[in-house]
């Protein structure tokens, strides 16, 4: 493995962000609407709900966290469809870089892309509703770095569909997350999900991560056991989604879709 | 090493299709060689294959002596391809591009690597240029400088002068026939211009329905079918019904 080939993947995405002011302003500016718009809605919940009157910030919170999985996972998938975009897909895939240093390549810029998007949006949660996400303490480490996992190990999902399939898949990229939101219980306990639902919820990390972020915010206490299993089922699927994008590259070989997707 | 690439019984097929069908060629070190042929008849599919795009459905292609099957990332820090199929990313600069591209080859000296392909290919105004603001002829200048990065022994072209005027055309031949004798590179060069195959190309190769239907030097081919130039052979060999 190289860092020089590492840093070049991530020097592209780096420089393309920083020559373009509407990039930067792109990415930051769904964030602060979405969570603007949370704020309100946290605000009034807290004075119109018991569940939640105890924990001002708990929607808000929450509405933060998944917005962060969604920026990772959305960022992983969109540096890879700009390489199918602008046509530079075969030049990428013909030059000396290893599957292993696409994906850490990626993984770092998608987390820089996140980053840019979500800070300024969490420092306006403050001044405006006087909301900080530091109420989670030094869990709200463990609950990102989970949420980050699960957001690029869809991202590589995605991805993998993406090499394999072509730039069809490109619907797909953007309607993940929407397919996994009900299942993940951001807003709202697991126990409101029908019986089967929540068995496919429970199978999520989303799950648990909200979960403890509820019962954080709103018990005051920590369960250690939900922050474990979310980091047992993220390895699992993270394991997952790199065995199928390996896959998917070599399919790809064997199906041509290399050669034709950036064309 | 006399040869830089073989190509030994090499077939690509999907499913029952059969884009490229058992053929073999050889490169020497410091030969352009040409690869003729109507559309879609296995050209594209035999470059991904040598550039490790595609997976070979059999037969064996060697690179600077290794197997491309086994030493993948080995082989591509060591050739490079041109197409105009094929774009840097629009909205980098010259030099950004180069710079990424250098850093994804390991190029040791990238700076002065950056600024000897600049004077090589007259690229001093364009580096602090957007790539998608270029002209055709510039745009082609720099993806050779980007071909040309990683001083590659092996070095594929896909029809690297279409759409370039005359003028553009005949600086990107000659900077190859230059490039080639000073680095002494190894060169497979799709093309359908038949003056440009003629005038780069020390052998060709005729290629049809996924097959090599006729191989040799440019003058060898023409005296052979009795055409005046490469042109008409093509037009035959394309045309018959019949393989040669």
């Amino acid at each position: 493995m190289k860092f020089n080939r590492i840093y070049g993947l991530f020097l592209r995405h780096f420089f393309l962000i920083t020559r373009s002011f509407p990039r930067v302003l792109d990415l930051i500016y769904w964030p602060s609407i979405q969570i603007t718009l949370w704020g309100f809605i946290s605000n009034f919940f807290a004075s119109h709900s018991t569940y939640y009157n105890n924990a001002v910030g708990v929607i808000l919170t929450c509405a933060i966290l998944y917005d962060f999985l969604f920026r990772t996972s959305i960022g992983f998938n969109m540096l890879f469809l700009e390489e199918i975009w602008s046509r530079n897909f075969t030049n990428l895939f013909i030059s000396p870089i290893k599957i292993s240093e696409i994906i850490i390549s990626l993984v770092f810029t998608a987390l820089v892309r996140a980053l840019i998007g979500l800070i300024p949006a969490i420092l306006l949660t403050s001044p405006l509703f006087g909301i900080s996400l530091l109420d989670l303490g030094i869990y709200l480490f463990f609950l990102f770095l989970s949420l980050y996992i699960f957001g690029i190990t869809l991202g590589i999902f995605v991805s993998s569909g993406l090499l394999r399939f072509g730039p069809s898949f490109e619907n797909i990229a953007w309607s993940t997350m929407f397919l996994l939101a009900p299942f993940g219980c951001i807003y709202y306990p697991v126990e409101i999900l029908p019986e089967f639902f929540q068995k496919i919820a429970y199978s999520l990390p989303l799950v648990y991560i909200f979960e403890e972020a509820r019962n954080i915010l709103i018990n005051q206490s920590v369960d250690f056991q939900n922050i474990i299993k979310a980091f047992y089922l993220n390895i699992i699927y993270l394991i997952i989604a790199i065995s199928l994008f390996y896959y998917s590259f070599e399919k790809a070989r064997k199906k041509g879709t290399l050669i034709n997707i950036g064309e | 090493m006399e040869y830089s690439v073989e190509v030994i019984n090499l077939s690509k097929s999907y499913g029952k299709k059969d884009a490229v069908r058992g053929i073999d060629f050889k490169i020497k070190e410091n030969e352009i060689i040409g690869l003729l042929g109507p559309n879609g008849c296995g050209k594209t599919t035999t470059i991904g294959m040598l550039l490790g795009l595609l997976k070979p459905s059999t037969g064996q292609i060697n690179i600077n002596g290794m197997k491309i099957e086994k030493n993948r990332i080995e082989i591509l820090q060591k050739i490079n391809f041109i197409s105009p199929y094929i774009e840097l990313p629009k909205k980098l600069t010259v030099k950004q591009n180069l710079l990424v591209y250098g850093k994804l080859y390991s190029v040791k000296n990238l700076n002065n690597r950056i600024e000897y392909l600049t004077n090589k290919l007259r690229l001093e105004e364009l580096l602090n240029k957007i790539t998608g603001e270029l002209s055709s002829g510039q745009k082609n200048r720099v993806s050779l400088a980007k071909a040309l990065i990683n001083d590659p022994d092996v070095l594929f072209l896909d029809e690297p002068t279409a759409s370039l005027d005359p003028e553009i055309g005949d600086f990107v031949r000659t900077f190859l026939e230059n490039y080639k004798r000073e680095k002494k590179i190894s060169v497979l060069l799709a093309s359908h211009n038949m003056n440009e195959v003629t005038r780069l190309c020390a052998s060709v190769l005729m290629m049809k329905d996924g097959v090599i239907i006729d191989k040799g030097k440019p003058k060898e081919l023409i005296a052979k079918h009795g055409r005046q130039n490469l042109e008409e052979v093509f037009l035959k060999l394309t045309r018959s019904k019949n393989e040669i």
